[in-house]
């Protein structure tokens, strides 16, 4: 349980510094970069709640969160290039 | 069984230790590629982690394949999109912190004509 706690912790605290990259963060790809990452951080958050509960839909939250993450990263790194949405 | 949970349990610590690392190598580095070098690595190999040892301490079937499945998305997916912005920061002109010592895809970029934009 203390374990359990601990973990969650950790991953709150990777939340939050990932949240002061986005507020502070000097330039748009540097903002991006950590909405890509907090992303990959609540799939990891998405696993540890499927193990904690025994029950496997989660994981489904945290596979189409990986998606739509990846997806909204490059069409974010297509805008940020200067390119259309479609070459 | 027992010791398939101390791996699984043992993986999950590790990988929270390394996402915790590239977190704070996001906030703390000086220049945009240098945050996007610790933090993809760290937190891919983290989180990559997380999933394979919640897939070993679980013991049940769907959840072991649903996380294998989620492990390799993000290890197909994050170097890709890592790539792409990286990219799309240098033709969007991010300035780095100290002086450039070796640009070759600059270099590259004027032997083709093409101009830094």
């Amino acid at each position: 349980m203390i374990l359990t706690i601990v973990v969650v912790v950790l991953l709150l605290a990777c939340v939050f510094l990932c949240l002061y990259r986005i507020g502070r963060g000097p330039s748009a790809p540097d903002r991006s970069i950590a909405l890509d990452i907090l992303g990959i951080v609540t799939v990891g958050f998405c696993a540890l709640l499927t193990l904690l509960t025994g029950q496997d839909f989660y994981l489904n939250i945290g596979i189409a969160w990986a998606m739509l993450s990846f997806i909204g990263t490059l069409a974010l790194a297509k805008h940020l290039a200067g390119r259309g949405f479609d070459e | 069984m027992i010791l398939l949970q101390a791996i699984g349990y043992g993986l999950i610590v590790l990988g929270v230790i390394f996402d915790l690392f590239g977190c704070i190598g996001l906030v703390r580095l000086p220049d945009f590629h240098n945050r996007m070098h610790a933090a993809m690595k760290c937190v891919t190999l983290g989180t990559m982690s997380i999933l394979i040892g919640a897939a070993l301490a679980s013991g049940s079937g769907a959840i072991m394949a649903k996380a294998l499945l989620c492990a390799l998305f993000i290890a197909i997916t994050a170097p890709t999109a890592a790539h792409a912005l990286s990219r799309a920061a240098y033709l969007s002109g991010v300035v780095p912190a100290h002086k450039e010592i070796c640009d070759h895809y600059g270099a590259d970029r004027r032997a083709r004509g093409e101009e830094r934009s």
